[in-house]
């Protein structure tokens, strides 16, 4: 297993008054994203940790992909992964925003 | 485009949804009432196993099963629901000590149904004596749960079926609804396979798989209550009609259901394979059971197939 760290400052606050939300599963090839609305407005944070070692440079890049686009201020991702593709992480991490972004609960 | 999920109504999406393919989230959001879900010891508590990381193995945050309590029909009820795709919704320790203490507090109170969405292959092998343990706790929680007057229904329709300690379970709950896709047994396919040969059981036979474990054979054999089709719509009707007919348990019921198994045995102990059972009971063309929709296979269910009502 590796754990990896990423700390982004951010343009906006995320929307939405959700506090948490949670999608996917651990299994091959796919991961569970727990998004939870815990950090000041100007910041995102994504915590992982997966079962495929050695790719920290292609996590660095599908998060900073994913922090340009969804501005996802104020939330912190932590990321259990089951040696998913890099699409699949950056649609999991979209259904979390909009996920969380749901006006119930 | 497909229409915002927001704008279809829950009960269109719990008819529209396969309760094979669901996540065990989703299988929950669309069985209880909109919204009604309240979930115990949820993913933010990172309630995760202790033994996974001793063997370089990723976790989850819920350790693979969603235990909480919701509204059925405006009636509450406790639920829990396994997620078969993570680690084939094996028991470990977290995993099955949130199973027993679910139960237990359904002991405390007594008279509000727990409804078990089963998608397990058994044990988790990494834990093995805490998984064994836990299924041990698991089936006296059931018992003690079912003394007090608790209703205790198993669903069965996931793609890891129900097996192992999972079938141990099941047969202690008060009634099952399966699907076709719902295997149950103890022992898997291949377990079978190994421990006594191909001649006894080929495991990539999947026919002789289905209809040796699959729903239709469970339901026709009276193992089974109801037949659900794969929807999560009609697996909420199934729990709704089974919270419905489940009688007072007791002494009296467990004697039932000793001769329940006893006469089954008299009965189809000789059969080689599950037509031949289908044939003794009565069923035209019994080699077609396995083709049938699940529609003509309820009305078949309905005149031949056995129950368990009154006994279990």
């Amino acid at each position: 297993m590796e754990d990896l760290s990423f700390h982004h400052p951010v343009r906006e606050r995320a929307g939405g008054i959700r506090q948490s939300a949670i999608v996917g599963v651990v299994a091959s090839g796919n991961l569970e994203v727990l998004v939870e609305r815990v950090l000041p407005d100007a910041e995102c944070a994504v915590e992982i940790k997966t079962a495929a070692m050695g790719f920290g440079e292609v996590w660095s890049a599908v998060i900073g992909d994913f922090v340009e686009r969804y501005s996802p201020g104020g939330l912190k991702f932590s990321i259990n992964d089951g040696g998913a593709r890099p699409d699949t992480v950056s649609l999991r991490l979209a259904q979390a925003v909009r996920l969380i972004a749901g006006s119930d609960r | 485009m497909t229409a915002p999920l927001q704008h279809v109504a829950p009960a269109e999406r719990a008819r529209s949804t396969s309760f094979n393919e669901a996540s065990a989230r989703t299988r929950l959001d669309l069985l209880l009432d909109a919204g009604s879900l309240v979930e115990f010891i949820g993913p933010e508590q990172r309630e995760v196993s202790p033994h996974l990381e001793i063997f370089d193995l990723p976790e989850q945050f819920d350790d693979g099963i969603v235990v909480g309590h919701g509204r059925l029909g405006g009636a509450p009820v406790f639920v829990a629901a396994q997620e078969g795709r993570f680690m084939g919704g094996a028991f470990g320790e977290v995993h099955g000590a949130k199973l027993t203490g679910l139960l237990r507090a359904a002991r405390e109170i007594g008279s509000i149904p727990v409804l078990i969405l089963f998608d397990t292959g058994g044990v988790r092998l990494q834990e093995a004596n805490a998984g064994e343990l836990a299924i041990a706790e698991i089936m006296r929680a059931v018992m003690e749960a079912r003394s007090a007057g608790v209703k205790v229904i198993g669903l069965i329709g996931g793609r890891s079926g129900c097996y192992g300690g999972g079938g141990l379970i099941a047969g202690c709950c008060s009634a099952l609804a399966v699907s076709e896709a719902g295997r149950v047994a103890v022992s898997g396919p291949e377990v079978i396979e190994t421990n006594r040969g191909v001649e006894e059981f080929d495991s990539r036979d999947r026919a002789l798989v289905w209809r040796t474990m699959g729903g239709k054979h469970r339901r026709l054999l009276g193992a089974a209550d109801v037949f659900a089709d794969d929807t999560v719509q009609d697996f909420r009707e199934a729990a709704r009609e089974l919270i419905g007919l489940i009688g007072p348990f007791g002494l009296d019921r467990l004697r039932a259901e000793q001769g329940r198994l006893a006469d089954r045995l008299r009965r189809f102990g000789a059969c080689q394979d599950a037509v031949d059972i289908w044939t003794v009971e009565g069923v035209a063309d019994a080699e077609t059971v396995p083709e049938l929709p699940a529609d003509q296979f309820i009305a078949l269910a309905s005149r031949i197939g056995r129950s368990s009502r009154d006994a279990r």
